[in-house]
């Protein structure tokens, strides 16, 4: 094989210049054609926050959100979200306060070892944008593309309804049972 | 239930004397796990950090002819490509299957062993490389099952098998058992399968080493044992321990399956060695499929003797396990098939035969349950059956057999407490299995099973005779407290343990202790987050450095206050008299008071489980401080159309000694209940055997978990009775719960459709095919029909305690 051969096999097409809102912000990135939104923010933004699972669309550890609504970073080209607003982890507390679903994931023990936990939070975001008292069931729906494998889902659930209340203007607390057990 | 009676207010102390202990409160960790800003291992980027890829095999076995690695190095951006020739020496995480090697050098034993890496400026250019390393294999002859291991002794895919492919048999007898079945009213032998399943955690492993110019190697590793990654990077790399730091990143999910030393990260370390740049790998999730080390598949047969009443007089086990091309943790694994069917009913006398073939397939390992699922699985469905036969409810038959407090079982494991009654108790009343047991509608039922563990191994997985856990405690004097301890959160919740405790001994509050963990070149050595033995270890070590530093302090104190030491109570931030509270200083004034007296201020403490009584070949595996107790009842629907099986609701009790948080108990036993669902129902590692053993689908579509759809509704129980070789009397959480769920749901399908599928996992296909088998007149079974034949070593014979044994013989 030849020089010129082998340097095709690494070459790549020019990079992109582009403007993205990230967060409430613009970001520039000179960027691959080619690339994800999962690592156009993980790789070009260092905005880490963000995970992967399986980079094939089957685990939603990429959760973030595009202009409200939750999709799975890693099968959405980086291109395709120029100038839309997206949303992820790093931007939901609002400065050092915690978002409400994030108080309440810490509160309950929603969170073990942390890796779904930016995509679920994200989806249960935009869940409550939709639905500010969803029914356990609705729940259930909005996390069915969000594998978790520490917490069984429970405390996710138990989180979010804390959450959803909280927001509603309701002061509410976890229930002993969450806590204790029966 | 005393403890329950204040649930749901903050702080138990009220009932239990405890400020911390007991109470429900956030992890430590989890304000930066829900923010995004907790660093896993993947989310580390160093300066000129090149990128790694591993060529993997492409046969199940084959030789390696030779390897052509020029275009590859000649393509641009590639800094390195190592062979096998470059990793010679070999590893393992036991001392006995030192079988491993970074790079296969000569032989490929299974799809996906890795035979070159590349070190190139990008992932890209790194994958592309690979695709230009030429190897020439010569195929040899595969492996595909343990009957393929037991018909084909040569090839040998490792010399130091046992006999032939079978890489260990073991032959343990623990009394008479044939005067025990003469005893028995009723003789009962059944046969079981569990296919084997893997652990799937969110987290891909990755690993990120850098080697300076002052020859020393640093790795950041999604690992659950950085001690044992440690000794395994010295002897491969030849570098002494000092040189060597390896950092272990919180693990975004464990299982088990981050707990062997593995080649990817022998790999950049030795990439970054060669290249003087920082290495990176990150798996795919493909490649997880292939680290595997996951539960392994076993054919299990048993056969027990019991009284009309149920008492059991002797018991026969024969496991059969697929271990897959190396030897990984699987001796242990395969004596914990064998382990502990005696601790939680009395088995007077016993027999344990066990076999673990080499096939080329990616290696079995430690699951959450690690070598004791399979058997518990068994155990308890033929419970169900013996129940059925002596017509005695299977709660009433546990119930009335269980085994003693404090007792040392027929094959020497020394039990503490048992909390199991309560546990059965608990769910029988809360599903309301007296009303409902046998009597639900045709395509509902009931089934209750239960299981133990081990809170930690009594044994370090090489022999030494040093502390299994260290701790050490730092006191700054503005008050600040740090811990600092080589275990790593793996989700768990073991950093937010050593705070708990840390706080507790010297009464202040948990925000106060910074934790710093899992670094070789900070911490005292922890073994690892494996064998559920984080909580006690190291809760008693970082008990043993804090109550050291309180001591200090505490003379310190007496002196200063005039108050005598014993009197003294660390409490609410302050140090006080117990006789007049006023008196007292605040934690800061009295660390200063300390540091004046005995200057920089500081203690450690360690850890060694007690030893057991077993002193037989083959004792070192299955004793523990403490063992746990679980009960489950679960409720399930039957579709007998389909065979789908849909479980609504699990009832589990669970004896955990004393919680130390009990929301990260609820977490651990809901989260076992999960992970039993969907080995019970969907999950199992599957190979096409025609192709050459490749894996069927490596990936989270296909390879089914549950989802919040299929998950079903827990009602958590948590027994407290505190165990005294526990941290405040606490046991494990992590594992034992997850054992009862499968023979549970197994026990409930008979009870809504009359069949048995005496196969995990319990899958609609096997319930169909046994439906129609039972509507046609058939045996209404879905299972194992026969055994390997296995050349048995002669059995090692131990008296039991009840003989007058010595443990030894």
């Amino acid at each position: 094989m030849q020089a010129d051969e082998l340097a095709q096999l690494t070459h790549s097409p020019p990079r992109l210049r582009g403007t993205f809102r990230v967060n409430g912000e613009s970001r520039e990135a000179l960027y691959r054609p080619h690339v994800t939104l999962l690592e156009l923010l993980r790789e070009d933004l260092q905005l880490t926050g963000t995970k992967h699972g399986c980079e094939l669309g089957e685990c939603g550890a990429c959760t973030v959100t595009v202009d409200g609504t939750p999709v799975l970073s890693c099968l959405v080209l980086a291109q395709a979200v120029e100038g839309q607003e997206i949303e992820t982890i790093e931007g939901m507390a609002d400065g050092p306060e915690l978002h409400p679903l994030q108080e309440a994931f810490v509160e309950v023990g929603a969170a073990q070892c942390g890796y779904c936990t930016p995509g679920v939070l994200l989806a249960a975001e935009a869940l409550l944008k939709e639905t500010p008292a969803p029914t356990r069931h609705e729940i259930k729906l909005a996390l069915s593309g969000n594998l978790c494998r520490c917490t069984g889902y429970i405390k996710i659930y138990e989180a979010i309804e804390l959450a959803a209340a909280r927001m509603r203007g309701e002061s509410a607390e976890p229930v002993r049972e969450t806590l204790y057990g029966y | 239930m005393g403890t329950r009676e204040m649930a749901g207010q903050r702080g138990s102390g009220a009932v239990t004397g405890y400020a911390v202990i007991g109470s429900a409160r956030p992890k430590t960790d989890a304000p930066g796990k829900v923010a995004g800003q907790t660093l896993f291992a993947d989310d580390i980027v160093l300066p000129r950090m090149l990128w790694c890829k591993l060529l993997r095999s492409p046969h199940p076995h084959a030789r390696i002819i030779s390897i052509d690695a020029s275009k590859a190095l000649a393509l641009p951006g590639v800094e390195a490509v190592l062979t096998g020739a470059d990793t010679p020496i070999p590893f393992g995480i036991l001392p006995v299957s030192q079988d491993e090697h970074a790079l296969c050098p000569d032989v490929v034993r299974f799809v996906g062993d890795p035979v070159a890496a590349v070190a190139a400026i990008d992932e890209e250019t790194a994958l592309a490389a690979c695709g230009l390393i030429e190897v020439v294999y010569e195929p040899l002859p595969a492996i595909g099952s343990v009957d393929d291991a037991a018909a084909m002794p040569a090839p040998q895919l490792h010399d130091y098998a046992d006999e032939g492919n079978w890489h260990k048999l073991v032959h343990l007898q623990f009394g008479e058992i044939e005067e025990g079945f003469a005893r028995a009213d009723l003789v009962r032998e059944d046969l079981f399968l569990y296919e084997g399943n893997t652990h799937l955690p969110m987290e891909q492993h990755a690993s990120i080493a850098h080697a300076t110019p002052d020859g020393r190697v640093t790795i950041w590793s999604s690992t659950q044992t950085p001690h044992y990654l440690h000794r395994a990077l010295s002897k491969v790399l030849d570098l002494p321990p000092a040189r060597i730091r390896v950092i272990a990143t919180p693990n975004g999910g464990g299982f088990g399956g981050k707990s062997d030393p593995f080649n990817h990260e022998i790999v950049v370390a030795k990439l970054s060695q060669v290249t003087g740049r920082p290495v990176k790998i990150g798996l795919t999730r493909e490649e997880v499929f292939y680290c595997h080390r996951g539960r392994h598949q076993a054919l299990m047969k048993i056969r027990t003797g019991v009284t009309k009443e149920g008492a059991i007089t002797a018991m026969d086990f024969e496991s059969y396990l697929d271990g897959g091309a190396y030897g990984s943790y699987g001796v242990a694994s395969l004596y914990y098939t064998g382990a502990l069917q005696t601790v939680t009913y009395d088995v007077p006398t016993y027999r344990f035969r066990g076999a673990r073939a080499f096939t080329n397939k990616p290696p079995g390992g430690p699951k959450r349950g690690h070598g004791t699922t399979q058997p518990r699985f068994a155990v308890e469905v033929h419970l169900d059956k013996i129940a059925e036969q002596l017509q005695i409810d299977p709660a009433d038959l546990r119930l009335k057999h269980l085994v003693k407090p404090d007792a040392v079982t027929a094959n020497w494991l020394q039990l503490g407490t048992v909390g199991l009654e309560a546990c059965i108790h608990k769910v029988v009343e809360g599903s309301r299995w007296k009303d409902r047991f046998r009597k639900l509608p045709y395509g509902r039922g009931l089934g209750l099973a239960c299981s133990s563990y081990i809170t930690g191994a009594g044994l370090p997985i090489y022999w030494n005779d040093m502390p299994h856990s260290g701790a050490q405690v730092k006191c700054d004097r503005g008050g600040g407290v740090t811990i600092f301890c080589g275990s790593i959160d793996i989700g768990q919740g073991s950093e937010s343990v050593l705070a708990y405790v840390t706080a507790e001994v010297l009464g202040i509050e948990p925000a106060d202790v910074k934790v710093i963990t899992a670094d070789t070149d900070l911490t005292p050595v922890d073994l690892g987050s494996y064998s559920s033995r984080v909580t006690l270890m190291t809760g008693q070590a970082a008990m043993q450095a804090a109550s050291r530093v309180r001591d200090l302090i505490a003379t310190a104190v007496a002196t200063k206050l005039d108050v005598p030491v014993d009197r003294l109570v660390f409490g609410g931030g302050r140090v006080f008299d117990a006789q007049d509270p006023d008196i007292g200083l605040t934690f800061r004034e009295a660390v200063g008071a300390a540091e004046a007296k005995h200057g920089t201020l500081g203690a450690v403490g360690s850890y060694t489980p007690p030893r057991s009584p077993g002193r037989y070949r083959g004792a070192g595996v299955g004793p523990s401080a403490a063992y746990s107790y679980s009960a489950a009842v679960a409720e399930v629907e039957v579709d007998p159309d389909t065979g789908i099986v849909r479980v609504p609701t699990i009832w589990i009790g669970h004896d955990i000694g004393q919680c130390i948080n009990p929301a990260l108990v609820m977490g651990q036993v809901e989260g076992g209940v999960y992970m039993g669902l969907g080995e019970a129902l969907m999950e199992e590692m599957a190979y096409r055997e025609k192709l050459g053993s490749v894996h069927k689908w490596p990936s989270m579509l296909e390879y089914k978990s549950p989802t919040t759809m299929e998950m079903c509704d827990v009602i958590t129980y948590l027994i407290e009775d505190p165990d005294p070789n526990g941290p405040f009397g606490a046991k494990e959480a992590g594992q034992g719960p997850l054992n009862p769920v499968m023979p549970a749901i197994a026990n409930a399908i008979y009870d809504a459709v009359g069949v048995r599928i005496d196969e995990v996992p319990l899958s609609a296909p096997k319930v169909l095919k046994a439906i129609q088998a039972k509507a046609k007149g058939k045996d209404a079974r879905y299972g194992p029909a026969g055994t390997p034949t296995v050349p048995w070593p002669e059995r090692t014979y131990v008296r039991t305690p009840a003989q007058g044994g010595d443990g030894r013989t």
